[in-house]
C-alpha cells in the first residue's frame, strides 16, 4: 500500500506545478520592469493606458450583450422542446453542439464570406453591424454550455405541471416564462452568464478577424510591442478567470450531471 | 413557437456561414463546380500545416489524456486530503479556462528565452535547454503551452468516471486473488477507456481549432492550419479564396469525426456504467 501512497504523492506534486509554474514565471516577469528591484510598475502601466479600460469596457459590454441576447433565443428554446417538441430534442442538440465541431475561425471565415462588403447583408461595414455580428459569433461560442445548463435547469424542475397550472390560472406564455421558469432556473442562468463572460472577455479569433476593439486583440497587440506588461496582463486575465468561476462556484452550485 | 428565434438564429450564424464555406470548397472563383481546392490541399505548405496541426494536437491530447487520469486517480485514491483535492479541482476549472493570448504570455515568460525555468535550468542546473535546440516557438513549445489547458480540462472530464470506480470491485478482486496490477489491467481500464478515449478526442478537437494561443506565442512563425487560415483570412496569403474554403472544410472533416467517435463512445459507457 505504501508505494501505491508515494505514487499518488509524486503525481499530485507535478501535476500541481506544473499549473503553477507558469503563474509564478509570469508573476517574476511582471515584477521585474524596473531595473534592479521588483515592482509593480507594469501593473501600474497597465490599468492607467486608456486603451486597457476602452477595451475592457467594450468586452465586458459584449459579455453582458451576449448573455442576454444569449438567454433570449436559448431559453424560450429549451422550454420549447422540454414542453412542445420533445421530437425536435435530438435536431436542437445537435445544433448546439455544433460549435463544438466547427472551430471558431472556420465560422467566422463564413461570417466575414456572407456578410462581408460585396455581399447581399454586409454587417461588416457599419460599426453596429459588426458589433452584431461579433455578438452572434459569440452567442454560438456560448451555445453548448449555455443550452446544456439551462436544460438541466430546467429538468430539475417540473416544468409541465407548473406551466399546466399557471395556464390553468390564465398565465400568458411570456408571463410563464419569466415569472415561473425563470426564477426556477436562475442558478442555471447565473453559471451560464459567468461562463459566457469567461469565454467572451479575453476572445481573441472573432474580435480581431471582425476587426472589432475588444480586450483580446488589445493583449495581442500589447504581447508584440512591449515586454513587462503582457505579464501583467496575463496575470489580471488569470485573476478575472478565477473570479468568474468562483462566482458559478458560489451562485451556480455544483454542475448536475450532464 | 419559442424555437422560432432559436431557428433563425442557428440558420444565420452558424448552419449558412459554415455550408457557404463547404460549396465554396468545390467550387472555382466563377462559381464552377471542381476538385481543384481539395487537390490543393495536398501542396506543400498546406500539407505541412495540416501535420503539424495534427502532430501539435495529438500530442498535447495524449499527453494531457494519459496525465490528467493519471492526476485523477490520484487525487480520487484513499488518503488523499480532501482541501487539496478541492483546491486542485478548482484550479482546473480555472486553466481549464485559461486559454488564449495570457496564456500565451504566461509561457513566453516561463520557458521563453529570458523565462523563470529556462534561466533557472541554465544557472542553477547548468542545462541550456535554447543551446539544446528547444524554443518555446516550435511545436515542442507549443504542445507544452497547450497541456496548461488540455490537462486540467481532461482531470475535470475524467473525474466522474474516475469516482465512479467502485470500492467493492477492488475488494472482489482482492478476495479472487487478483494481484493490483491485473485488477488494474482487467477492471479499472476495461472501464475506464470508453470515457477516457472520448475525453481524448474532446482534446484533440479542443486544440486542433484554436489559434490565439499558437498566434500570441508565435506570430505566423509556426506553420498550423489554424494560423494559415487567420493569415487567409486577413488576406495576407494564398491570394485564393477557394482554397480558403476547402482548408476550412478540412479542418472541419477532422474535428467532425473526432466529435461523431466521441459522442458514439460517451452513449456507449452511459449505456454501459450508470
Amino acid at each position: 500500500m505504501k508505494p501505491a501512497r508515494i505514487a499518488r504523492a509524486v503525481v499530485i506534486a507535478m501535476g500541481a506545478s506544473y499549473l503553477l509554474l507558469p503563474l509564478l514565471g509570469v508573476l517574476e516577469f511582471a515584477l521585474r520592469m524596473r531595473r534592479g528591484a521588483y515592482s509593480f510598475d507594469a501593473f501600474a502601466a497597465i490599468f492607467e493606458d486608456h486603451r486597457f479600460q476602452d477595451t475592457f469596457l467594450y468586452s465586458t459590454v459584449m459579455a453582458l450583450v451576449t448573455v442576454v441576447l444569449g438567454m433570449l433565443i436559448i431559453v424560450p428554446a429549451a422550454y420549447a422542446v422540454r414542453l412542445h417538441a420533445p421530437r425536435l430534442r435530438a435536431a436542437v442538440e445537435f445544433v448546439t453542439l455544433l460549435p463544438l465541431v466547427v472551430p471558431a475561425i472556420v465560422i467566422v471565415f463564413g461570417y466575414v464570406r456572407l456578410y462581408g462588403s460585396d455581399s447581399f447583408l454586409p454587417l461588416t461595414d457599419s460599426d453596429f453591424g459588426a458589433d452584431a455580428l461579433l455578438a452572434f459569433g459569440y452567442i454560438t461560442l456560448a451555445l453548448p454550455y449555455i443550452y446544456r445548463s439551462v436544460d438541466a435547469g430546467l429538468g430539475a424542475m417540473d416544468v409541465r405541471t407548473l406551466s399546466e397550472a399557471a395556464e390553468s390560472l390564465g398565465a400568458r406564455p411570456h408571463t410563464i416564462l419569466l415569472r415561473i421558469v425563470l426564477p426556477n432556473i436562475r442558478t442555471a442562468i447565473l453559471s451560464g452568464a459567468f461562463l459566457t463572460s469567461a469565454i467572451v472577455l479575453g476572445e481573441f479569433t472573432f474580435a480581431s478577424l471582425l476587426d472589432r476593439p475588444a480586450f483580446g486583440p488589445f493583449m495581442q497587440l500589447l504581447g508584440a510591442s512591449r515586454a513587462y506588461e503582457p505579464a501583467a496582463l496575463s496575470l489580471v486575465a488569470f485573476a478575472l478567470t478565477w473570479g468568474l468561476m468562483v462566482l458559478i462556484g458560489a451562485f451556480g452550485g455544483r454542475r448536475r450531471g450532464t | 413557437m419559442g424555437l422560432g428565434p432559436f431557428a433563425v438564429f442557428a440558420f444565420l450564424f452558424l448552419i449558412l456561414p459554415t455550408i457557404g464555406l463547404f460549396v465554396g470548397a468545390f467550387q472555382d472563383a466563377d462559381g464552377t463546380p471542381t476538385l481543384a481546392n481539395i487537390a490543393g490541399l495536398m501542396t506543400p505548405v498546406v500539407a505541412n500545416a495540416f501535420r503539424q496541426s495534427l502532430i501539435v494536437s495529438g500530442a498535447s491530447a495524449v499527453v494531457g489524456a494519459v496525465c490528467g487520469l493519471a492526476i485523477a486517480l490520484a487525487l480520487a485514491g484513499p488518503g488523499t486530503p480532501r482541501f487539496l483535492r478541492e483546491a486542485l479541482l478548482t484550479l482546473s476549472g480555472v486553466a481549464s479556462n485559461f486559454a488564449g493570448v495570457p496564456l500565451a504570455f504566461a509561457f513566453l515568460a516561463t520557458i521563453g528565452r529570458l523565462g523563470l525555468v529556462t534561466i533557472i535550468l541554465r544557472d542553477v542546473f547548468g542545462i541550456d535547454i535554447y543551446a539544446a535546440g528547444f524554443t518555446v516557438l516550435g511545436t515542442t513549445g507549443l504542445t507544452l503551452t497547450y497541456l496548461y489547458f488540455q490537462l486540467p480540462l481532461m482531470v475535470l472530464l475524467i473525474m466522474p468516471a474516475v469516482e465512479g470506480l467502485k470500492r467493492e470491485w477492488r475488494e472482489a478482486s482482492e478476495m479472487l486473488g487478483a494481484t493490483g496490477w491485473q485488477h488494474a489491467w482487467r477492471i479499472t481500464a476495461p472501464v475506464l477507456f470508453p470515457s477516457f478515449a472520448g475525453a481524448a478526442l474532446l482534446l484533440f478537437a479542443n486544440a486542433f481549432g484554436a489559434v490565439a494561443t499558437a498566434y500570441a506565442l508565435t506570430g505566423s512563425f509556426i506553420n498550423l492550419v489554424t494560423i494559415l487560415l487567420y493569415a487567409e483570412i486577413r488576406g495576407e496569403v494564398l491570394h485564393d479564396a477557394n482554397l480558403g474554403y476547402a482548408l476550412a472544410f478540412g479542418m472541419v472533416a477532422i474535428t467532425g469525426v473526432c466529435n461523431i467517435v466521441y459522442l458514439r463512445l460517451r452513449a456507449f459507457s452511459a449505456r454501459r456504467f450508470r
